[in-house]
């Protein structure tokens, strides 16, 4: 790192061999990344901005509009239950991230700390089931709630996750192994329980890894169309992904369009997300570094 | 075994049975009845026949399963690459501007990751609109006429690709992870020896974080060919149910979903399940053979 950093400043240009060329300047590579980091960030500016003007402006992409139409915010509000399936995204994304985490952890320590026949086998199973396409199993588990009288509720959006998850499986339990296995015995001589070493022990040593794991679920449910789709026939039941699928539908035809309700309706959709990860940068990023490892 | 042994055994199964339960009810048990329900013509409401291969035969002769399979392929044959020359290049400007630097661009070029994929498709259908989009008042600039790309059945993958390619964060961050992980020693040992900067990306920066480039080629391309939200989003939905410019957006599981929740042809679509696996597999495998020629493993 540091090598790259400072070369000008330790090699005069006269010491390097002849016909060596020289480094860019480490300035070049800056504005390269400003002018990518713009790229990436434009859609997010002109997404807030075009959601903010009157209908006729929306395409005249100024950065900032020329009058400002806060209203359309509250035209989505009058024209679809925003509220409501704001609402309903926090429940069911909470829900779904809190299941799939403690459910993960408390499997996690079962591969962790117990040796057991088998147990090796087993966990390469489980690792092995992330490589299954959720399309092989969406039919008959679409059937399984429909038996059970739940396929038109959010009951299936979350309660799948009830029962661990392979990803989440693995991150916690490397967490679970780096705790020195003493503690743990001598918490056994004192007589606690397994459980007690669970939850008491264990899961306080790694907060971090359930952060992350809840995180990165609770991203992942906010997002997800395909459920909600499946699933949810009620609008009064959508997820925000869901009603913006119908707010787009019902608002993006030709003809008719409305496409500031469309941009509010987007912006709403997103911006919950936006603000989770500006509060937990550090855990989304590690979620991301701990999948990589894992490969 | 000892009692104390049982005793654990019988422990471990109570905290393994959450996954256990989980396995058996929405995994084996759904695998095993798609495989069944894929030689039959299943459709909740009428009554269920078995029918042998064939929705297989069907889904062979069906155009546009074929059309979907291309489509799907054609896609993730541009997405994947893009995605990871357009990710290592900027991670390895990443790590050459010092950490804190590094650190904040990371965070913009992951932001794009984190956007719902319903908030995408809506982006693409309007920064991608072929009168008034963004994208071709840029391109404009420059003095090219954009396409259009939200209806031209010749502009809808690549324009796909592009939007595709605005959510490469992950892929950078694991990337910029790996270089960084680079021995710097090794860089010198090539520079004494004189090796060209390219040279050195050759001969240091790929084998040493091919492991990376690996994970990366795997995960992206799984995902890749089970798209569905933002291409949905963009084409599909109650107004425009059926086709749009010509198919050209009709990606594999879309087909799929429509199959076997608009039609509620649900053997055939489980057969259609069934051979997306199989390809994905098919790919998965090639990949993995191909790789063991080229992946460097520090530990071995």
């Amino acid at each position: 790192m540091t090598a790259v950093e400072t070369p000008q400043a330790v090699a005069p240009a006269s010491e390097a061999p002849a016909g060596k060329r020289r480094r860019p300047h480490p300035w070049l590579f800056w504005i390269i990344l400003a002018l990518a980091a713009v790229v990436f960030v434009y859609p997010f500016v002109w997404l807030v901005s075009a959601s903010l003007k009157p209908r006729p402006d929306v395409f005249d992409n100024r950065l900032l509009p020329a009058e400002w139409a806060p209203e359309n915010y509250s035209a989505i509000w009058t024209a679809a239950p925003v509220l409501t399936w704001l609402l309903n995204s926090v429940v069911v994304a909470l829900a779904a991230a809190a299941a799939v985490t403690i459910s993960s952890a408390i499997v996690a320590f079962g591969f962790a700390y117990f040796r057991f026949p088998g147990r090796n086998a087993l966990f390469a199973l489980v690792v092995g089931t992330m490589m299954l396409p959720g399309a092989v199993t969406m039919i008959p588990t679409y059937l399984i709630w429909n038996e059970l009288g739940l396929a038109a509720t959010q009951v299936p959006l979350w309660a799948g996750n009830l029962f661990g998850s392979a990803f989440y499986i693995f991150l916690i339990r490397q967490f679970f192994l780096g705790v020195p296995r003493e503690l743990f015995e001598a918490a056994r001589v004192d007589g606690a329980g397994y459980w007690r070493l669970f939850w008491r022990i264990a899961i306080p040593l790694c907060r971090p890894a359930l952060i992350v794991a809840f995180i990165f679920e609770l991203r992942a449910s906010w997002s997800d169309l395909l459920k909600p789709l499946i699933y949810l026939r009620d609008p009064a039941l959508f997820t925000m992904p869901r009603g913006m699928k119908a707010i787009l539908d019902q608002f993006g035809q030709a003809g008719e369009a409305r496409w500031e309700i469309v941009l509010a309706g987007a912006v709403i959709t997103t911006v919950p997300m936006i603000i989770a990860f500006f509060l937990c940068q550090r855990y989304f990023v590690e979620g991301v570094a701990t999948q990589a490892r894992k490969g | 075994m000892s009692a104390v042994r049982r005793r654990e055994t019988w422990a471990a199964l109570g905290f393994l049975s959450p996954w256990l339960i989980g396995f058996a009810v929405f995994m084996a048990g759904p695998m095993i009845a798609s495989l069944v329900l894929s030689f039959t013509d299943y459709d909740v409401l009428t009554s269920t026949d078995f029918v042998g291969g064939e929705n297989y035969r069907q889904l062979l002769a069906d155009p546009r399963v074929r059309t979907s399979i291309a489509n799907t392929l054609i896609y993730t044959a541009l997405h994947v690459p893009v995605t990871m020359i357009v990710a290592l290049a900027l991670a390895s400007l990443l790590a050459r501007v010092g950490r804190r630097s590094a650190g904040f661009f990371r965070t913009l070029f992951y932001l794009p990751t984190i956007t719902p994929k319903v908030a995408v498709g809506v982006l693409f259908l309007l920064l991608f609109n072929g009168q008034v989009g963004v994208l071709n008042s840029a391109l404009g600039v420059v003095g090219i006429d954009g396409p259009n790309w939200t209806v031209d059945s010749q502009w809808i993958k690549p324009g796909l690709v592009l939007i595709g390619a605005w959510s490469l964060g992950s892929t950078v961050i694991i990337y910029l992870a790996a270089l960084q992980n680079v021995p710097r020693d090794l860089y010198e040992a090539a520079e004494m020896d004189g090796a060209s900067a390219w040279a050195r990306f050759r001969a240091v920066t790929v084998p040493m974080i091919s492991g990376a480039l690996f994970f990366t080629l795997i995960i992206n391309t799984i995902a890749s060919l089970q798209t569905f939200d933002e291409v949905y989003t963009a084409f599909y939905g109650s107004a425009n149910q059926q086709t749009y410019g010509n198919d050209a957006a009709l990606f594999y599981v879309v087909y799929l979903f429509q199959q076997a929740f608009q039609f509620l042809h649900m053997g055939y679509a489980s057969a259609l399940a069934w051979l997306l696996f199989l390809i994905i597999v098919i790919i998965t495998v090639v990949q993995v053979r191909l790789s063991r020629r080229f992946v460097y493993y520090e530990s071995e």
